[in-house]
């Protein structure tokens, strides 16, 4: 009965959404509340010459209109989380992002003006007769186009449209050197293009002043409401964080592009109280195409060399990574900790350096994105893989299989400490290759291929092996690197006086399963039923603080300060149940929800031990009644999940048409809660990782316009475009938390990608068409275009 | 997205819709090319007169020389249709591949073609059947002949205050003996190309051939040369490749980010050479 | 200019008065509270919205509120009857077709669509009927399982 751990049981909020109640944010009301729709700059770079809205403010239902002239100069612009500075120690440049611009436009979708109404769509229709005058100018929107000599300058006091520069490993000279003298090098220049978030849920903000408490409540799409509430606070309005209440109701999905402070949340929770009623904005998708921090947007330079017997002997990764116009909120790290630190792959390569140029670009932020960095190394690495496989005739898993670090638990044996700053915590490497191979079978698959070359549909296979960083932490750690916050979780574990448990969690679920998955440690670790736990979380009213969810973090930092509040929660009971056996605490055994004295029939229940902890009559001396506690969890390092990912693709050589047959996904993410989720989170990183290979990529012309902001230009990945996934896992458990886990959400993205582009490469190369690259999203005119030679 | 503000009308019979037409006024039927340009402020609209619960233009009846199409029957009942399905199977075929299913249930074939978007399937298919679109006006009712009815980049020879009532679909050896061959575009799933082709055979030998062409240009078009050079061959490979080569003749091919100018011109000729390879 | 209408929505009658341009799921949304039916773009694309409108499965983001009047709707809050759940829901329960939930009422009225014309749909079909319905989530892998468990269900209860 209390044996929840490994089990696939059915998520306990499953039933809101299958009813339809759940409730996301544009579902709430409140009395008296006005719409804001908010008037967006068409141009991406442009001095706003005069904005006129005398017109607007004469349709009825309209209240108010703000521009960013209206906003107080103590309000500060957005902030940005995290401070990468230069190679030569220059603080980053940090440019002003206001909340409605003053003066100058910076990108496609950049906030002009808001309006509020009595309904949206007056908001709307006086949002139409808002006259802004522009005068437009020269835009640059490609990182390495804006690092040249005369390119439009994004910010005045960011000479060369340059953030930082930064540099990771081994010095240059020697990765140089290494490279000289090997035996082959394989090289790449490759774009991984922009791709943008879309959560089916656009992001949507309520805010809402009491002038009696002179509190402000905002419920927003958010994925870690007290960091939005800290950054809104401490850094934007300079409102007391104990007068600020922040909701993350049920939330449509993030993928990282609701982990961000946006400029709307402050300018809603500002403007609630300026014009005393309740605000509502709900991003429309064209507007959320412009303004939700998109992904990716890396153009790079990739060597790695290779001694005679296939050894890789050094990496030399060169980078230019577009952060958009202005600073988002973890923006500075993507491209730098969570990318540059991942460069070591699974190999013992000895000799890697990364150097990463930070640009600012007349386009919208650019920011985490399932993976965050890691989905960007992982390509960088796994394309070389295998494209030197072909280059050097040899067979890509064999390859690999070389090159792969020993296996390591962590505990018996010491973690592997990388050339660019990481201590991997356990890894078992061969084994998912292996069971990959097995899965796809390999030998079948290549007479396959042979034989269809004399076909109109040939056909190929593509591998990735990766590894990623989760779990990002511990504080001190990241506080080194740059990070402004601390990257704990905290938990709060209240047994009811009848023994029911609330557990308060500081992680937030937008899909992932939490209210499942943490029931299901609570329960099991206390050894009571499923249905007397409730998970709360998404409120920084009844949570006391937390981190919020991203990075594959929930389980590894945030399960794991549940576990430490409930061996609290049982250290105190025991007490109580010692002093009602009548025995020391030593003597007792807690199991199945009771505590036994050892060799005895001698009970007493977990329910009457809450009991008497809240009805202390009978009670030890000194001891606090109560049953409740709170803990902050700091892990010790990084967790570090694992995987290999396979792919085989058939194309129609007459269009280049590309399907995706097969693909196989064995991950290590440590030990499992819950199965049936943990393969649900491989299956959606895979969609969207195959997305980016396939389908998806924000097109910015040079002009700095957006040309393919809707679904009708934007290709979401749909349900006929997939196969079945075929997926297994292996378990390495994490050796330094107390759940052995190490993170599932964002595996299946970062491995993926780069297996569908190496099958492509490998089914033109088999044809007879040496390409090393074909760039994403692989459209068929680029694939026949490849082969058009 | 909500569009500007219009004055709604509802219409109970074609009459009672074309008495309420003025000139600023536009007619909404299934909706689904007209409400998304309205949503996304692209249109406006002063008056909106709603046709879609007009019963008597939403059939699809099998008569002696064709099959007449209501104008306003939806995608998803020509899709199904057993009479279509015999005599012009490439009708069912092209409807099953439009927008997608919830689309198909509300979008009609009349609306469809009243829009005449240069990426839609319609077009192409109507173009292979030699359909006939019957037009009503407050003057009574004409017939254009689907040669003559898609004149440009989203225009056709419907007037302002007509309504498109039926599309009549003959019966004929080569509609019997159809097919649609789509390439689609994967976001809008609208057609990077679309080929229609009917065939009459005389044994092996290609006795009366239609093709229409969407996607590829700004107005869906038959390729005259194409269908010439056919006719009296067989429906071999090496046929096909020598007729294809003059199938963008004539017209101004479009390009875009997803699909430039040579490589629509390459799929058409690879569409069509697939569709007419089907032909029986 | 505001437009009487009668609408059945999951058994009963409402009437309201809306402006022409008001779409069928805004009307759902604000007047009615029926807020399980969702908005995820703006161009008739994703499908969060798909709703019954007299027995198929159309977007009610593409129609007009007035162009319900005297139609039969069913929204994801009429899918249960009397407290159980419908196979389709069920099916998203049992077979983990659900992470964030945004799109799963959307998904679902689409796929009882299908059941009603193809009580048995194959692998590719389903995929096929869900060409207008985007979830970001699931990889649509555990959705295609879904309706399948419903399907099978729902054949098992009428056999």
């Amino acid at each position: 009965m209390t044996n929840y751990i490994g089990k696939s049981v059915k998520r306990v909020e499953d039933k809101r959404f299958i009813t339809g109640q759940g409730n996301y944010t544009d579902d709430i009301k409140i009395p008296n509340m006005v719409h804001a729709y908010i008037v967006r700059s068409p141009y991406a770079h442009a001095h706003v010459k005069n904005i006129d809205t005398a017109e607007a403010l004469k349709v009825p239902g309209v209240v108010s209109i703000l521009t960013g002239a209206d906003i107080p100069e103590a309000i500060a612009g957005v902030p940005c989380g995290w401070q990468v500075d230069f190679k030569n120690g220059d603080t980053m440049k940090e440019p002003p992002h206001p909340l409605l611009v003053r003066g100058t436009v910076r990108h496609v979708g950049d906030g002009v003006a808001v309006v509020m109404a009595e309904t949206k769509a007056i908001a709307k229709d006086a949002a139409d007769l808002i006259d802004v005058d522009y005068d437009v100018l020269d835009a640059v929107a490609d990182p390495k186009k804006a690092a040249e000599p005369g390119a439009p300058q994004v910010h005045p006091d960011c000479p060369g449209n340059l953030c930082f520069d930064w540099e990771l490993g081994n010095p240059k000279e020697e990765v140089a050197a290494a490279l000289a003298s090997a035996h082959h090098v394989t090289e790449l220049d490759f774009v991984n293009q922009r791709v943008v978030p879309n959560a089916m849920e656009t992001r949507g903000v309520v805010a809402q002043y009491d002038t009696a408490y002179d509190k402000y409540t905002i419920w927003t799409s958010t994925q870690n409401p007290h960091l939005i509430r800290l950054l809104m606070c401490a850094f934007v309005l300079g409102i007391p964080e104990h007068k600020v209440r922040v909701v993350g109701p049920d939330v449509g999905g993030g993928f990282g592009s609701k982990i961000f402070h946006y400029a709307e949340e402050a300018l809603l929770v500002w403007a609630s109280k300026h014009i005393g009623r309740p605000i509502k904005w709900t991003c429309d998708r064209s507007e959320a195409f412009m303004t939700d921090a998109h992904g990716r947007d890396h153009n790079s330079n990739a060597k790695m060399g290779f001694d005679k017997d296939g050894k890789i002997v050094a990496l030399q990764a060169t980078t230019f990574a577009n952060l958009g116009a202005y600073l988002s909120t973890f923006a500075p790290a993507v491209p730098t900790y969570l990318h540059g630190t991942l460069m070591q792959g699974l190999y013992t390569t000895p000799k890697v350096n990364v150097d990463v140029k930070a640009m600012f670009t007349h386009t919208n932020a650019v920011d985490a994105y399932r993976g965050a960095g890691r989905p960007e190394a992982t390509y960088l690495l796994e394309r070389l893989l295998d494209l030197a496989a072909l280059e050097m005739d040899m067979d890509p898993a064999e390859l690999r299989l070389k090159n792969f670090i020993p296996a390591f638990d962590g505990v018996e044996q010491p973690g592997y400490q990388t050339q660019v700053a990481l201590q991997y915590d356990s890894g078992n490497y061969e084994p998912v290759l292996k069971r990959a191979l097995e899965m796809v079978g390999y030998e079948n698959f290549r007479k396959d291929q042979a034989a269809a070359l004399s076909t109109n549909k040939i056909l190929g296979i593509g591998f990735s092996t990766y590894i990623e960083a989760c779990g990002i932490a511990p504080s001190a750690v990241v506080g080194a690197l740059g990070a402004r916050a601390g990257l704990f979780e905290s938990a709060q574990v209240r047994v009811q006086p009848t023994g029911k448990v609330s557990v308060y969690t500081g992680s937030h679920s937008h899909g992932q399963g939490h209210e499942t998955t943490f029931a299901q440690i609570v329960a099991d670790k206390m050894g009571i039923a499923l249905e007397d736990v409730e998970i709360i979380h998404g409120d920084s009213d009844s949570v006391a603080f937390g981190m919020g969810t991203y990075g594959s973090r929930s389980l590894a930092v945030g399960g794991s300060a549940i576990v430490k509040s409930i061996e609290k929660v049982l250290d105190k009971g025991a007490k109580v149940a010692a002093h009602l056996l009548e025995a020391s605490v030593d003597d007792l055994d807690y199991a199945e929800g009771k505590w036994t004295v050892k060799g005895t029939d001698k009970s007493v229940s977990f329910g009457d031990v809450s009991l008497t902890a809240y009805v202390p009559h009978n009670y030890p001396e000194g001891l606090e009644p109560g049953l409740d506690f709170s803990s902050f969890y700091d892990p010790a390092n990084f967790t570090y999940p694992f995987g290999a990912h396979i792919a085989i693709v058939e194309i129609d050589k007459e269009t280049g048409a590309t399907k995706l047959l097969r693909f196989i996904a064995v991950d290590d993410v440590g030990n499992v809660i819950n199965p049936m989720i943990v393969d649900g989170q491989i299956h959606g990183g895979l969609a969207q990782g195959i997305g980016q290979a396939m389908h998806e990529g924000a097109l910015y012309d040079d002009t700095g316009q957006l040309i393919n902001g809707s679904y009708m230009d934007y290709c979401m990945p749909r349900a006929d475009d997939f196969p079945s996934f075929e997926i297994d896992r292996t378990v390495t458990p994490c050796p330094h938390n107390p759940l052995g886990v190490k993170g599932a959400g964002e595996a299946g993205c970062i491995g993926s990608t780069p297996a569908v582009v190496n099958a492509v490469v490998d089914a033109l190369w088999k044809a007879g068409y040496k390409v090393k690259d074909i760039p994403m999203p692989m459209t068929p005119e680029r694939v026949w275009t490849a082969m058009q030679g | 997205m909500i569009p500007i503000s219009f004055n709604y009308k509802k219409a109970s019979s074609v009459d009672e819709a074309l008495s309420l037409m003025t000139d600023d006024a536009k007619i909404l039927g299934g909706g689904h090319s007209l409400i998304p340009a309205l949503k996304l402020r692209l249109n406006s609209v002063d008056t909106l007169i709603d046709i879609s619960k007009i019963e008597n233009i939403k059939g699809i009846n099998d008569n002696a020389q064709s099959v007449t199409v209501g104008g306003g029957a939806t995608h998803a009942s020509i899709a199904s249709n057993s009479a279509l399905a015999k005599a012009a199977p490439m009708m069912a075929e092209a409807a099953h591949t439009i927008g997608d299913r919830q689309v198909r249930n509300m979008g009609t074939i009349g609306g469809s073609i009243a829009h005449a978007d240069p990426a839609a399937d319609w077009p192409a298919v109507l173009l292979a059947s030699d359909a006939n679109v019957v037009i009503k006006n407050k003057t009574g009712q004409r017939e254009v002949d689907i040669d003559q009815f898609f004149t440009g980049f989203y225009e056709t020879a419907l007037a302002d205050g007509e309504i498109i009532t039926a599309i009549r679909i003959p019966k004929t050896a080569y509609n019997a003996n159809s097919v649609y061959e789509k390439f689609k575009q994967p976001a809008s799933r609208f057609a990077i190309v679309g080929i229609a082709a009917a065939a009459e055979m005389d044994g092996n030998v290609v006795k009366a051939l239609r093709i229409g062409v969407t996607g590829l240009a700004e107005v869906a078009f038959r390729p005259m040369e194409v269908e010439k050079e056919l006719i009296g061959k067989e429906l071999t490979e090496a046929n096909i490749d020598a007729a294809l080569g003059t199938i963008a003749n004539g017209v101004s091919v479009m390009g875009d980010h997803y699909a430039s100018e040579k490589y629509r011109t390459h799929l058409a000729k690879v569409y069509t050479k697939r569709a007419l390879l089907r032909l029986k | 200019m505001k437009n009487k209408i009668s609408v059945n929505v999951n058994g009963k009658q409402y009437e309201g008065e809306v402006e022409g341009r008001e779409l069928l799921v805004n009307f759902l949304r604000e007047h009615l509270s029926l807020t399980g039916t969702h908005i995820g773009c703006d161009t008739s694309s994703c499908g969060a919205c798909t709703i019954h409108l007299n027995g198929h499965a159309v977007k009610s983001c593409t129609v007009l509120a007035v162009q319900a009047d005297g139609a039969e709707v069913t929204t994801v809050e009429g899918l249960a009857t009397n407290g159980e759940l419908h196979p389709i829901q069920e099916g998203f329960k049992e077979e983990h077709g659900l992470q964030c939930g945004f799109c799963t009422p959307g998904m679902m009225m689409t796929a009882v669509d299908l059941l009603k014309s193809n009580a048995n749909p194959t692998e590719h079909e389903i995929r096929d009927a869900l060409e207008g319905n985007f979830c970001r989530c699931t990889g649509y892998h555990n959705i295609v399982k879904s309706i399948q468990y419903a399907a099978k269900k729902m054949n098992g209860a009428t056999a």
